[in-house]
């Protein structure tokens, strides 16, 4: 099996936030935690409006792992990036090292005292024991030890969000586009993130006449 | 003499056409020192009432292929059509 991995096709996904609603509810998520959310870029502009679903991409080559001051991460044998709580220390560094904002750092009492910190698990649990009590309160499900996939993607009504072996993700999605059969964008960055280059601003949409900004 | 220290220099650049097996394999990971995380095929089969996979305990193989099962039901142009 190759890494467990999610692809999340802009193309599909309409903002509706059941992924964030299904991580939430699967794991039991505290307050102010998001394990998952959902991007919107371009938001309210006609025909340039994209939403994507965030969560850790679980990284073949991990920044949270490699500035973590006590090594708490580690990888599963599917690719998963996990981490024991009971080593973390809630500095935050991993915080900063994440290009995709994926831990979290619960706050509580009065002063807003940083917890340990908590992120997508790929529905993959923790360091403790499989299916326990003990890492569902720590980590919440273990769905790959029910033989499940993380429930983001399992529930997402318009499979923009995939989850498995990246492999088989991959062949989904790249049958999906060539079904699809667009243009020359037909693969690539236009598919993914819409037209344009990286970093091209939106188009302006044209102000219908006799009205007033 | 300068026969031995030509062989010696050859032999010194060749040494940079070695390759060896290169595995993604950050040094943090090798220094995780915490629990030992068991793997999902080692837990027994879920129950009915869980509906999740079925395999044989202890056999990655068996967790993988109806892994894959569960991969394919987001593939709705083989969920559907076929």
């Amino acid at each position: 099996m190759a890494r467990m991995k999610f692809l999340c096709d802009a193309e599909r996904c309409i903002e509706c936030n059941g992924c964030v609603t299904a991580c939430k509810n699967e794991n039991e998520v505290p307050w102010g935690v998001n394990r998952r959310r959902v991007v919107t870029i371009n938001d309210g502009v006609v025909g340039a409006e994209k939403s994507i679903s965030v969560a850790c991409m679980h990284c073949s080559d991990a920044p949270c792992m490699a500035v973590c001051p006590v090594d708490c991460f580690y990888r599963t044998d599917d690719g998963v990036v996990l981490h024991d709580k009971d080593l973390c220390i809630g500095c935050g560094y991993c915080f900063y090292a994440c290009p995709f904002g994926a831990p979290q750092f619960p706050q509580a009492g009065a002063f807003g005292l940083r917890g340990k910190m908590d992120k997508c698990t790929f529905c993959a649990g923790g360091p403790e024991a499989d299916r326990s009590a003990a890492e569902f309160q720590k980590y919440g499900r273990n769905r790959l030890a029910e033989g499940k996939l993380p429930a983001c993607a399992e529930m997402c009504s318009t499979k923009a969000l995939l989850g498995g072996d990246g492999d088989v993700i991959a062949d989904i999605y790249r049958e999906r586009v060539l079904r699809r059969g667009k243009g020359s964008e037909v693969w690539g960055w236009g598919t993914a993130y819409g037209p344009g280059k990286p970093g091209a601003q939106p188009p302006q949409q044209q102000q219908p006449s006799g009205t007033r900004s | 003499m300068r026969s031995a220290l030509l062989l010696f220099v050859a032999l010194f650049a060749l040494t940079a056409c070695g390759e060896r097996e290169q595995v993604i394999e950050p040094q943090s990971e090798k220094r995780y020192q915490g629990k030992r995380d068991g793997k999902p095929w080692d837990s027994e089969s879920p129950v009915a009432e869980l509906r999740g996979g079925k395999w044989t305990k202890g056999n990655q193989a068996s967790w993988e292929d109806q892994i894959k099962q569960r991969q394919l039901a987001q593939h709705e142009h083989k969920r559907i059509y076929q």
